[in-house]
């Protein structure tokens, strides 16, 4: 017998070298990463099944599955970093990503009153008392894990109400106090114990109330400054970002001057900027040291920043404050150009063109955050690194003293809301199994549930059909009027209409194409079918080398293959996960189902019962 | 079948050809043949030819006609000329076709019971005129549209999926291919393109009449333990002679092959065909040694494939009948009708 392929057989393929093993789809890793945008959620959100959800009009449903999450639905729909989006294969197969994080606000704007499903507080209390200091997402996503366990948790903030820098920081033309007060208020709801108002000036001082268990989420609250010549002299009209936005959040401030320089690249900057022009800015600029596409905020933050009539000047560094009998004038920068070493890093070096000078009422530092532990004594078996750090474990978020544990910004530096809600998760897993006596180093597994979405010979349950829309735009409120008012929120959100045609982008990622080798009679239908030439039937050899003799070369390494087992003319089936469309095709050409189409549902494992061992 | 459409979008990086086409833009309405029908793979393999020959679509008739077999010329070339004719009667229509627009590249795609059935008298007469075309029959060995009866290639002795067994003898189409003059023959099986596709590109360059058996097992009726037509069976018997390269303009050879092993066959219009032997002593020059190599090996239970018999300055029909190089079609009244004069000195020619 002349097995034919093999003829041409690559000269790459030798049988010494290393071949690929049968992918092991029994991990749980491995479809979870497949499901791109819920792998990159630092909270795992099971974002296609929310997605499907919304399209089927099951708000309130969709809702509760974030909720589960990422305990902020509302706010994160209106303010996520969206780590999800960059990571959506909708982006790698046509070119913009799925809205997901504003189809998230779709389920929380159009829910019923979801109270009666969330989780209440038993009325036996299991005994044990946690302090959670700083009320923040992180702290608060640990007192909604552990409040319906029966804990006694006691939420101490400085502040008068709770929300940490969701509430002083983010501006209301972006998150309506409403929205902030409905989500926050679920989890008070619950009935923590409440110390606001007034700080925390010695962790030594809480230890000593004999809690089971303390949790710093307090953030990282001191903003940079800029010791340039003229700081100290014109101080009265130079803010540090984020002080000035928190005293606008809290009332305190309600005019700027008419001309305005932000300092600064990043997301603060934005909201700077953007909360300048509603309190009197009429000439707002933002100065950056850095290129455009270098800088730190978000595109659509930057955006949204031009689109109200903000310039953004790139490459020049301030070097000082101009001002004249005591009043502050202006600003001087110097142009600077990005220079790169032979390793790729960046310098910015003067250009020895003039200097420019740049006139104005106010200006506002957002050039940085800082973390600042000054009320954490050192003497109590915290250890800090040399940059003023807590040395903390990435995955059981606890600190060099066993029970004290640290989240959100307070554990590695700002990030954003849904890193605090991911670490609170996690902190609330090792609190509960601490309390209980047992290593919390054993973390629990998530849940995993894969099951066939066949209905019939040609009928899925779900909609495999693939929309060719292109991503939607969120409508957005007139300029004039969104300017006239800091509280008016400039975004309107999906209707049900757009959420429905923007749902429809979705690929359904967790719908996994699932082969059985031994059921395949290596027909090709799958691999002719495929509109993304994802399946090749081929010799084995070492991935590199396969990976560039599939029937589309697999050049993106972060994308796993598929791999069977040996199949009956000793070929394997690999499929490159990178582009496929989950449209089922392969699954429906199959004349023997050896592909089967199958919903991949994971749920990561919180704080209870399921979680511990005993 | 399948209910749902192939969604446009197509792999980010997928290539494009000379034309700016990708092998998508070479596909047709999605196929309404049974899961894992061997026909549509052979028509994937006719996507590839096409879309790396550069193929302008609209330079191509494709002509069936009834079967599976015959439907498939709306899964592909979605963008070029379709006719489907009667049964067996494909042959036919092609020659007409062919004699009145010389410049279409013509493909005959049909079934074993469509040409060897049906068909055969048909068959026979278009193959020995030289038709220049690709004549495909995608060979199940059974009539796949009207439930898997039998057909006129069955071997004798397989087994229906009922387990009756074929007490008549087949009939060998590359035999009688050859037998009829054919200029260019070969056989292969839709469950290997990387054969397939080239041996379909030869083809399509090939001026003369260019015959392709292709064994194409037929999942609801003949895939079963017992089918000489089977993906088993033929992967088990599968006896390739050589293996082709089809190149396009002229290019150096880049892989280093043992000496005696290649042979380059430069046709007509100066594209190669470049033979890998893989059976030493088989010669594609010789069409009564290939005849009687085939007899022999078919004899001893084996599927011998690859190109079997070419002639690398063939002639057509056209050059046969020393047709005019314009199109029929295209030729003007004044060229058809030159007049009363004309008439009377033609006429004068008999008298
Ligand atoms: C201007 C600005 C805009 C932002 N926009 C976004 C956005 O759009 N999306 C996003 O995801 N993230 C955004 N962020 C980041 C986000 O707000 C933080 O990453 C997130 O709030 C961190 O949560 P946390 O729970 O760790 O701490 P925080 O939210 O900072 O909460 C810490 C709390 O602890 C309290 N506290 C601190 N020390 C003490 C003490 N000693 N005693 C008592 N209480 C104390 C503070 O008062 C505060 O309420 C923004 C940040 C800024 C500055
Ligand atoms: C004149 C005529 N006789 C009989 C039929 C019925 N008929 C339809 S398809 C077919 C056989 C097709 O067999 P084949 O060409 O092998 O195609 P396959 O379906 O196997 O691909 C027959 C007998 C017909 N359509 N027309
Ligand atoms: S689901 Fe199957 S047919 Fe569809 S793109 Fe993915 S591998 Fe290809
Ligand atoms: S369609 Fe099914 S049987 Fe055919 S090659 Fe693909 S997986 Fe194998
Ligand atoms: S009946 Fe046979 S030949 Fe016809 S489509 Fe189905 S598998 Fe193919
Ligand atoms: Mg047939």
């Amino acid at each position: 017998m002349t097995d034919t392929s093999v003829e041409d057989r690559p000269t790459g393929a030798d049988a010494s070298k290393p071949r690929l093993a049968p992918t092991d789809i029994r991990n749980p890793d491995y479809f979870h990463k497949v499901v791109d945008c819920q792998w990159a959620c630092p909270a795992h959100t099971p974002v296609p099944e929310y997605i499907r959800l919304i399209a089927a009009g099951r708000y309130s449903d969709a809702y509760m599955i974030n909720w589960k999450s990422n305990v902020f639905p509302g706010i994160l729909g209106r303010t996520c970093d969206r780590p999800c989006e960059p990571a959506c294969r909708r982006g790698r197969v046509e070119t913009d990503p799925v809205a997901i994080c504003r189809l998230k606000r779709v389920a929380a704007d159009n829910k019923d009153d979801i109270r009666a499903r969330l989780p209440r507080p038993p009325a036996q209390k299991n005994g044990k008392r946690v302090a959670l200091i700083g009320a923040g997402p992180a702290s608060l996503t640990v007192a909604r894990d552990l409040l319906p366990l029966g804990y006694h948790v006691v939420l101490f903030d400085q502040d008068p109400h709770a929300g940490g820098m969701m509430r002083t920081q983010i501006p209301k033309f972006r998150l309506p106090e409403t929205v902030l007060d409905e989500e926050v208020g679920y989890i008070l709801d619950m009935q923590p114990e409440l110390r606001l108002g007034h700080r925390v000036d010695s962790l030594k001082a809480v230890l000593a109330e004999g809690f089971d268990a303390v949790f710093i989420g307090s953030g990282a609250p001191r903003g940079r400054d800029l010791g340039i010549p003229g700081r100290k002299e014109a101080a009265a009209n130079i803010h540090i970002g984020i002080d000035w936005l928190a005293g606008v959040a809290f009332g305190h401030i309600t005019r700027i001057g008419r001309r305005v320089i932000v300092l600064g690249g990043g997301n603060t900057a934005m909201d700077c900027c953007r909360s300048s022009r509603r309190l009197g800015g009429e000439d707002v600029r933002v100065v950056v040291r850095s290129g455009f596409d270098e800088m730190k905020a978000s595109p659509w933050e930057k955006e949204d920043a031009m689109h109200e009539g903000i310039p953004i000047h790139n490459y020049l560094a301030p070097k000082a404050f101009t001002h004249a009998n005591g009043r502050l004038t202006g600003v001087v920068f110097e142009k600077v150009a990005a220079k790169y070493d032979d390793k790729g890093r960046r310098t910015l070096v003067p250009t020895g063109e003039p200097d420019v000078h740049m006139e104005c009422d106010d200006v506002l530092i957002a050039i940085g955050q800082e973390n600042a532990f000054p009320w954490i004594e050192r003497d109590i078996g915290i250890e800090f690194d040399r940059w003023g750090m807590p040395k903390v474990d990435p995955v059981t978020m606890q600190s060099t003293r066993p029970g004290v544990f640290f989240g959100g910004d307070a554990a590695f530096g700002p990030k954003n809301i849904i890193w605090a809600v991911a670490h609170g998760h996690q902190a609330a897993v090792s609190i509960d199994k601490f309390c209980h006596g047992e290593d919390i180093r054993e973390r629990p597994p998530p849940n995993v549930n894969l099951v066939s979405q066949k209905m019939g010979i040609h009928e899925w349950s779900y909609d495999n059909e693939i929309s060719l829309d292109k991503r939607h735009k969120v409508p957005l409120r007139e300029l004039d009027v969104a300017l006239k008012d800091i509280r008016t929120e400039v975004e309107l959100g999906f209707d049900r209409r757009l959420a429905w045609l923007e749902a429809q982008r979705c690929l359904n990622c967790d719908v996994q194409t699932v082969f059985t080798s031994n059921l395949c009679i290596e027909c090709d239908a799958c691999v002719d079918i495929c509109p993304m030439d994802c399946i090749t039937f081929t010799e084995n050899g070492p991935e590199d080398e396969v990976r560039t003799r599939l029937k589309a070369p697999a050049i993106n390494p972060t994308q796993a293959l598929y791999v069977s087992d040996s199949l009956k003319t000793g070929r394997i089936m690999v499929k490159d996960e990178d582009v496929c469309l989950h449209c089922g095709l392969c699954a429906e050409r199959c004349p023997t189902g050896a592909w089967d189409m199958q919903k991949f549902l994971l749920e990561t494992a919180q704080a209870g019962t399921a979680c511990r061992s005993r | 079948m399948t209910y749902l459409a192939k969604p446009k979008l197509h792999h980010p990086r997928l290539p494009t050809n000379k034309l700016g086409y990708t092998r998508r833009d070479y596909e047709g309405a999605v196929s309404t043949l049974c899961a894992g029908c061997g026909h549509d793979s052979i028509s994937a393999a006719i996507i590839e030819a096409c879309f790396e020959l550069d193929i302008e679509p609209h330079r191509v008739a494709k002509l069936s006609g009834i079967g599976c077999s015959s439907k498939t010329p709306t899964y592909f070339l979605g963008n070029s000329h379709g006719f489907n004719s009667v049964h067996g009667r494909m042959p036919s229509v092609l020659t007409g076709a062919n004699l009145a627009n010389r410049d279409l590249i013509y493909m005959g795609v049909s079934g074993d019971g469509d040409s060897a059935s049906i068909g055969l008298g048909q068959f026979a007469h278009c193959i020995r005129r030289g038709v220049n075309m690709v004549y495909i029959v995608e060979n199940n060995g059974v009539y796949g549209l009207t439930k898997g009866q039998f057909s006129a290639t069955a071997d004798k002795g397989s087994k229906n999926k009922r387990g009756v067994m074929n007490t008549d003898l087949p009939i060998d189409l590359v035999g009688l291919a050859l037998q009829l003059g054919a200029t260019y023959v070969a056989r292969s099986f839709s469950g290997d393109k990387k054969q397939l596709v080239p041996l379909i590109k030869g083809a399509i360059l090939h001026h003369g009449a260019a015959f392709i058996d292709c064994i194409s097992p037929c999942v609801a009726f003949n895939n079963h333990p017992g089918s000489t037509k089977s993906f088993d069976y033929v992967r088990e018997h599968n006896e390739a002679v050589n293996r082709l390269d089809v190149m396009v303009p002229r290019e150096p050879i880049t892989a280093d092959y043992a000496a005696g092993t290649v042979e380059e066959i430069v046709q007509h219009d100066s594209s190669v065909l470049r033979l890998r032997k893989l059976a030493a002593d088989y010669d594609p020059h010789d069409r009564i040694a290939a005849m009687a190599y085939l007899q022999q090996r078919q004899a001893a239970g084996e599927i011998v494939t690859g190109l079997l018999y070419v002639e690398e300055s063939a002639q057509d029909l056209h050059d046969y009948l020393g047709t005019v190089d314009k199109p029929l079609n295209a030729l003007s009244d004044a060229e058809l009708c030159p007049g009363a004069e004309a008439l009377e000195a033609f006429n004068a020619m008999y008298r």
